[in-house]
């Protein structure tokens, strides 16, 4: 929490006053509670975490939102909502595999294994495909928030809360797993927004994100951004600054260049921000954070003085509140012709509206130029009168052109199909 | 509803499966957390009423030792999944434990009642401080057990399920931690 306490904190301090400021318009000065016990000031400042920050004091709609815990335990297998997930006419959804609780980010493996990270367990599970039979096993514990996972060349690479590491023939040894090595750990320890998802470039770089430590804040040049590192953990370079936090992206097959779903701030309004798809086309790009959101909005607290014209705007805006979070570049065969290379996006959802949006996977198909063409339901039935019956989290084109799906509320992955499949899972 | 879910628990459990009877099998959690949902020891929470997501989160982080208290992650580490949310969902159906007879110190009660308000606590937990879901009630809970809780959140020594409290408690002081535990386990 320390990390962004030097020139930046004054303003960061003004900007959580204000944002919990509704009473006194006129004040001017963020007044320090004094520390003589006296009766603490109406409005001082929340935490710069907060997931508090900016709500409306007097909005009883608003007092109920919070964030949503998923349940701890992994459904079971046959209480699952698969019967409720809806995908155009063609596809199939099946369970892939489930009883990983909280399932969160996905890799595959060499030699078809399936890697699946979690950010509120200290567990990365692997689903193992052997011999026709699947099966599911924990390789790695004890870590703190291991949200990210990523694969290549035979080493499994993984993000905690405030640390990389790396674990090479991964699928050699998933029976007895050696314990990740640490690479790279040059990282803020801030729980807001400090789980990742990490992935391998074309460029055969490892992209780390950081999101901002809180709702909406000021943060320094250590926030708010996606580095990249070299795979053992050296050379960390920013190639995007301005990212709230982003939780999903991927490498356009055509131009390489890197697409990021990026979570809008919270409690501003029901309908805006919307969550953004970004495209970095030059290394060091700004995409507006916390000064211009949705690329036309500046920020009511730290939007004085600037200009969406100064940042670069999303190519997409996917939805208020929707938390896009995990996409990938279809390049697989199995798929009809127009699914290739368009990005297949999970939205987990919604918990900072009145009316739940998200809960589904969209596919966004581009233009040549790279610019978005269109963006439909892809898969939906996750978000039922108003509740959730599971939550989408990442997706990940197998080898076979199927597609992956990890849902976090149920401890699931689910498998995309189409055509007539032989459906190897048995159901 | 819940008083279905409870006799549900009691024959569930107490299946030939099982050696004990549920009544057996709960007898040393009531030993410390009170026989009515209120607990007599110190340092250690009253259960009654408690949202049953939060106590399933719970008892999960401690058998999954998430949540690091030798004596309970010793008591649950042989639960099954099955077990864990029989004894939330039971939990939930014990009477929630009850404010202390005086009402308290004026301006301790004002200050704590302040810190709530500017804090935002009574947004998540609630105006009363019920809970909601994986949000837990912490009206009336003792008080030595709020404050302990709340210390060991602003340390992050206690990692939450997730990160929320940590960055909730950042800017507290120890002082108004005090107050706060005050105000929460005599709130009427």
């Amino acid at each position: 929490m320390m990390s962004y306490s030097s020139a930046p904190r004054s303003l960061l301090l003004a900007g959580a006053f204000f944002g919990a400021l509704t009473l006194n318009a006129a004040a001017q000065q963020p007044a320090t509670p004094s520390a003589s016990g006296a009766a603490p000031a109406a409005a001082a400042p929340l935490p710069p975490g907060s997931p508090l920050i900016g709500r409306p004091a007097d909005s009883e709609a608003a007092a109920k939102l919070a964030p949503i815990a998923p349940p701890p335990l992994a459904t079971a297998p046959d209480k699952l909502p698969l019967a409720k997930l809806k995908v155009p006419a063609g596809f199939n959804v099946e369970v892939y595999a489930a009883g990983i609780a909280n399932a969160r980010s996905l890799a595959e493996g060499d030699k078809g294994t399936v890697f699946v990270g979690s950010r509120l367990l200290d567990k990365v599970t692997a689903i193992v495909n052997k011999d026709g039979k699947r099966s599911v096993k924990v390789i790695a514990s004890g870590l703190y928030r291991p949200n990210g996972v990523a694969f290549k060349n035979g080493t499994l690479y993984i993000a905690e809360l405030s640390q990389v590491s790396r674990i090479d023939k991964i699928e050699d040894n998933l029976d007895n797993p050696p314990k990740p090595t640490v690479i790279y750990k040059d990282l803020p320890k801030d729980e807001a927004h400090g789980w990742k998802f990490i992935a391998i470039g074309p460029d055969n770089k490892l992209y780390v994100p950081v999101g901002q430590p809180g709702n909406n804040v000021l943060h320094d040049d250590a926030h708010g951004q996606i580095r990249r590192i070299n795979l053992d953990g050296s050379g960390a370079e920013v190639i995007a600054r301005g990212v709230r936090n982003t939780v999903g992206f991927d490498w356009n097959p055509e131009s390489k260049q890197l697409y990021f779903t990026d979570n809008g701030r919270d409690w501003m309004s029901e309908d805006v921000p919307e969550d953004e798809l970004n495209r970095i086309t030059k290394v060091g790009e700004h995409f507006g954070a916390p000064y211009c959101l949705q690329g036309n909005i500046v920020d009511p607290e730290f939007g004085w003085g600037k200009s969406c014209s100064d940042y670069t705007a999303p190519v997409a805006l996917l939805g208020p509140h929707s938390a896009s979070l995990g996409m990938r570049f279809y390049t697989g065969s199995m798929f009809p012709k127009s699914y290739k290379n368009a990005i297949i996006l999970a939205r987990h959802g919604s918990w900072n509206r009145s009316k739940k949006v998200g809960g589904d996977l969209l596919v966004v198909r581009l233009n040549k130029d790279g610019s978005v063409k269109s963006t439909e339901p892809f898969l939906t039935g996750f978000l039922e009168d108003n509740k959730y019956v599971g939550r989408p989290v990442d997706v990940l084109q197998l080898k076979d052109g199927s597609i992956l799906v990890s849902d976090d509320w149920n401890g699931a992955v689910y498998r995309i199909t189409y055509g007539k499949q032989k459906v190897a899972a048995g159901k | 509803m819940r008083k279905t879910i409870a006799a549900l628990a009691l024959t569930l459990i107490a299946c030939p499966a099982n050696a004990e009877t549920f009544q057996e099998r709960l007898a040393p959690c009531l030993a410390c957390h009170g026989e009515k949902g209120q607990s007599e020891t110190e340092n250690t929470p009253s259960l009654g009423a408690q949202q049953a997501p939060y106590a399933l989160i719970q008892l999960f982080m401690f058998r999954e030792k998430l949540r690091v208290f030798e004596p309970m992650n010793e008591m649950t580490k042989a639960l099954t999944d099955d077990d864990l949310r029989t004894f939330s969902d039971f939990i939930a159906t014990m009477p929630k434990p009850v404010p202390p007879a005086e009402a308290g110190d004026p301006a301790r009660m004002q200050r704590g009642e302040a810190l709530g308000r500017q804090h935002r606590c009574n947004s998540c937990h609630n105006p009363d401080y019920s809970g909601k879901e994986n949000v837990p009630r912490i009206a009336n809970q003792r008080e030595d057990y709020l404050a302990k809780t709340l210390g060991e959140y602003k340390d992050n020594s206690r990692h939450g399920y997730d990160g929320s409290m940590a960055d909730v408690m950042a800017p507290v002081t120890p002082a108004q931690i005090a107050d706060l535990a005050y105000f929460i386990a005599r709130v009427r």
